[in-house]
């Protein structure tokens, strides 16, 4: 029977060739996706600035102006309205979603301003109705966006923690730069593109943390085995050598996960669109950082290679017994 | 070599069949949940022809538990309330200040004067006694009953000049925080439980927030006004008491049914004598022959007010009413002046501690300020669970085709394991009692994905271990011992990123997490484990000579 094969089953790349080329492109993306964060800031939703969010249903097509209009003189201050596009729904549901910034002096929103801004909106679409109705208040949200970063601060740590005793420091150090890229890169093209940034973005990001290291660790497992095997060839070999034997595993699970994303993507519904988006481009970019991120890092480290000699900085005295 | 002992074999098997039979009742989500919902409903009011049909649609020998559905895919209202605890030693020093007037008035004339919140401040007339007030003050003291405020007293008294200042101690504040939030959880309970939705959620979150998740409810607001609501809790005298549910009870009065026995009737005067928003606290005791009782105390007008009443009828009945339901109605055996009281009656210990509960649950003790709340409406969920299915079933399809075409029979094993590994996930989300969000199910599809991983990586490492010419049977098994580090290692990051996703994450977010943890768990067994049995198998009947992977 004929296999399906995404590459030969016996490949050579010199992953290396261009490493000053991708390496510097990866650098040059981190330092513009970090440029982008800082200039033009994230679309944070209100789990994270507080405020209030309606999510509204209509048969007759949004009106944002119209919608606009109506609330106006309800004097509720900042105030946004888009429209939310979806390919599986019908000609019958128009969504858009309206944003209210948090009110002065207010926690949750009160059910008053609510049952206001419903018969603002009821007055421009009779028939629309309301799916769903948030509000955080902005003590809420600054605990939130704490509880966010610590989150992912905490999963780097732990991973550099783990992958340092499985493996050697330069590998932990090799895959925490990786994720890093990959965490700067998501929040990059969230922050280019404008998305809203919510809290299941962040489980997105965590998520996508948990991908590349496992694309990673997969790498590094190997490398770790071919050390031990060709015990002569230069390191930079080695690890083409480990790449190579790998690849056709890490492009078929990235495939298969890219399949089941997809899918996710276009008929999971917008609700969680965000959220999936985050979660499919993290992997392509995880992919590309274990191969092409952590594994430069940790040439440029280098690595020990002889486990049966000493290593040479252990002094003099190391194997004198206290 | 390729071989895996008889225990282990049946053992895999059987874990298969646990999960696939705790998944079972998911597959018909609509009649088991109508079988559960009625025989919740026969254990509360009794049977009938119209609930034995539906609890008959799924048989009882099989499991009924199910995947609870979150909030965003049944719709409901979700509401975080942080409880105003501080308004508690205010309330506390009210109630302390009849106290320090009785015993300082024997000594010398004092008068209250202005404080901060949440302080006592009197001034007595001759500030030479000062020392012997502080004194008589401090005798007020009760010692705090906690663990970790053990030795220290409930008040801290100080003095200077004519002035003398009481607040609460360090260790009494944490005991009373313990104390608001118990019996804030607990009326709110009660509250939820009155309008009598499915699966109310309602948890204490860090130290001072009530997290309360209804299903089914219109919207938040409609929760906050159930929330918001004063409790109905009043001490009215008794008219009567009869078995009549349809006597008149006359102007002025009402009628009211017993809360423990049904059939029971009283008639009251409709205007209480005091409510429960003047009970400071009440607490299970006993009386002087040693039978179970509950104390209580009432704030300064509300002592007076019970005590003024109960000394002008000894010997007549009282009704404690909460929601319009007579919970007791006890006898005065003696007038009640100093605000506090002992309710006695045909208690045993526990029903005492009841009352003492429902007696504190009766009135919120501190305001609620409401941070944060989501209503999602019920046809959301319904489109969120419609597209995360065709969204499942498309990349389900999707995996399962492009694993056979790349790894052929072996992918079909592959296949299986991964139809056992979805199954499992929901058997294991149902045994735990676990939440499914519509994260949830992305974390569901996305272990989907991943879940072949493991599977991908040891149909890789046969492929080269094939190379090297060992035969078969050596290919496979080292295929598969090699492997395995490579999984193990992925995984466990994986996992202890799911741990910290819990740990921190709330709501939707906390049900990815559990989805996630649970499908690497469950991925690594049907992967490493089935996929090897089932590989035996096979290779035991057939015994080919070579293989292609």
């Amino acid at each position: 029977m004929k296999r399906l094969r995404l590459i030969p089953d016996e490949t050579n790349f010199d992953f290396f060739k261009h490493a000053k080329f991708t390496f510097g492109a990866s650098c040059v993306a981190v330092v513009l996706a970090l440029a982008v964060w800082f200039t033009m800031g994230l679309n944070y939703g209100i789990d994270f600035r507080g405020g209030t969010t309606l999510r509204t249903q209509s048969e007759t097509a949004v009106d944002v102006a119209a919608y606009r209009a109506a609330m106006e003189p309800l004097g509720l201050g900042d105030i946004s309205i888009s429209e939310v596009f979806d390919p599986t729904s019908d000609d019958s549901k128009h969504v858009a979603m309206v944003r209210i910034q948090a009110q002065e002096g207010e926690e949750a929103a009160t059910p008053e301003m609510i049952a206001a801004v419903e018969g603002a909106l009821k007055t421009v679409a009779p028939n629309i109705i309301f799916t769903s109705v948030e509000s955080v208040g902005p003590k809420v949200s600054g605990e939130l966006i704490q509880t966010a970063f610590l989150a992912v601060g905490a999963s780097l740590a732990a991973i550099l923690i783990y992958i340092w005793l499985r493996f050697e420091w330069q590998f932990s150090v090799g895959a925490v730069a990786a994720l890093f890229h990959d965490v700067i890169l998501t929040i990059g093209i969230f922050s280019a593109l404008q998305i809203r940034f919510d809290l299941p973005v962040i489980a997105a990001i965590l998520t996508i943390i948990g991908y590349s290291i496992n694309d990673t660790v997969v790498i590094f497992d190997r490398l770790r085995e071919n050390l031990r095997k060709y015990k002569k060839r230069p390191l930079r070999d080695v690890m083409n050598i480990s790449v190579n034997e790998t690849l056709s595993r890490t492009l078929m699970t990235s495939g298969t996960t890219l399949l089941a994303l997809i899918a996710l993507l276009v008929l999971g519904g917008d609700v969680i669109r965000g959220f999936v988006f985050a979660i499919t481009w993290g992997v392509v970019v995880g992919t590309y950082s274990s191969v092409y991120v952590a594994k430069n890092v940790v040439l440029f480290l280098g690595v020990k290679r002889d486990w049966t000699k000493k290593d040479n900085n252990t002094g003099q005295y190391a194997n004198i017994d206290a | 070599m390729l071989q895996i002992d008889l225990w282990k074999r049946v053992l895999i098997i059987l874990t298969c069949a646990a999960g696939l039979y705790l998944a079972l009742p998911n597959a018909f989500y609509g009649p088991v949940e109508q079988h559960n919902d009625a025989i919740k409903a026969m254990d509360v009011a009794g049977a009938t022809p119209e609930l034995e049909a539906q609890a008959a649609l799924w048989p009882d020998f099989l499991p009924e538990q199910l995947v609870n559905l979150g909030l965003d895919l049944r719709g409901g209202a979700h509401l975080l309330a942080e409880v105003n605890v501080a308004e508690v030693y205010a309330n506390r020093m009210e109630a302390a200040w009849p106290e320090v007037r009785d015993v300082l008035r024997s000594i010398t004339p004092v008068r209250r004067v202005d404080a901060p919140e949440g302080e006592l401040r009197v001034r007595i007339n001759d500030a030479a006694k000062l020392a012997e007030a502080l004194e008589a003050t401090r005798t007020l003291a009760r010692p705090v009953q906690t663990i970790t405020g053990a030795g220290q007293n409930d008040i801290v008294v100080s003095g200077a000049e004519d002035i003398i200042s009481v607040v609460l101690s360090d260790a009494e504040k944490l005991a009373t925080d313990e104390r608001t939030m118990q019996q804030s959880l607990e009326i709110i309970r009660r509250r939820i439980d009155e309008v009598g939705t499915r699966e109310p959620t309602i948890q204490r979150q860090g130290s001072d927030r009530i997290l309360i998740q209804v299903p089914g409810i219109g919207s938040a607001a409609e929760l906050k006004a159930i929330i918001g609501t004063t409790a109905q809790l009043t001490f009215n005298p008794v008219v009567n008491r009869g078995a009549d549910e349809n006597a008149s009870p006359g102007l002025g009065n009402s009628l009211l049914p017993d809360a423990e026995s049904a059939g029971v009737f009283y008639i009251i005067e409709t205007a209480p004598v005091v409510t429960g928003e003047q009970l400071v606290d009440a607490q299970p005791s006993f009386d002087q022959n040693g039978r179970p009782a509950v104390s209580f105390r009432f704030d300064t007008t509300g002592a007076r007010k019970f005590g003024t009443y109960t000394a002008e009828n000894i010997g007549a009945p009282f009704a404690i009413v909460l929601d319009n339901e007579v919970i007791s109605a006890p006898t005065i055996q003696s007038a009640i002046p100093g605000g506090s009281g002992i309710i006695t009656g045909n208690f045993s210990v526990e029903e005492s501690t009841n009352l003492a509960v429902l007696l504190r649950a009766g009135a919120l003790p501190a305001g609620l300020t409401f941070v944060e709340e989501r209503t999602i409406g019920p046809e959301l969920g319904q489109d969120s669970i419609d597209a995360g299915k065709i969204a499942t079933t498309v990349a389900f399809i999707a995996v399962l085709f492009f694993m056979w075409a790349s790894y052929g029979l072996f992918g079909f094993f592959a296949n299986i394991a991964l139809v056992v590994n979805v199954c499992m996930i929901f058997g294991l989300l149902s045994l735990i009692g676990a939440t499914l969000t519509l994260p949830g199910i992305a974390g569901i599809v996305l272990t989907v994905g991943m879940a072949v991983d493991a599977n991908v990586l040891i149909f890789e490492r046969i492929r080269e271990e094939l190379k090297t010419a060992k035969g078969p049977a050596r290919a496979i098994s080292l295929g598969y011992e090699r492997a395995l580090s490579a999984i193990l290692d992925a995984n466990i990051t994986t996992f202890i990123i799911a741990v910290i996703l819990f740990v921190l994450g709330s709501g939707p977010v906390r049900g990815f997490a559990v989805t996630l943890g649970i499908g690497i768990i469950t991925s690594v067994f049907t992967a490493y484990f089935v996929t090897r049995l089932m590989v035996v198998f096979w290779f035991e009947r057939a015994r080919p000579k070579t293989i292609t992977v």
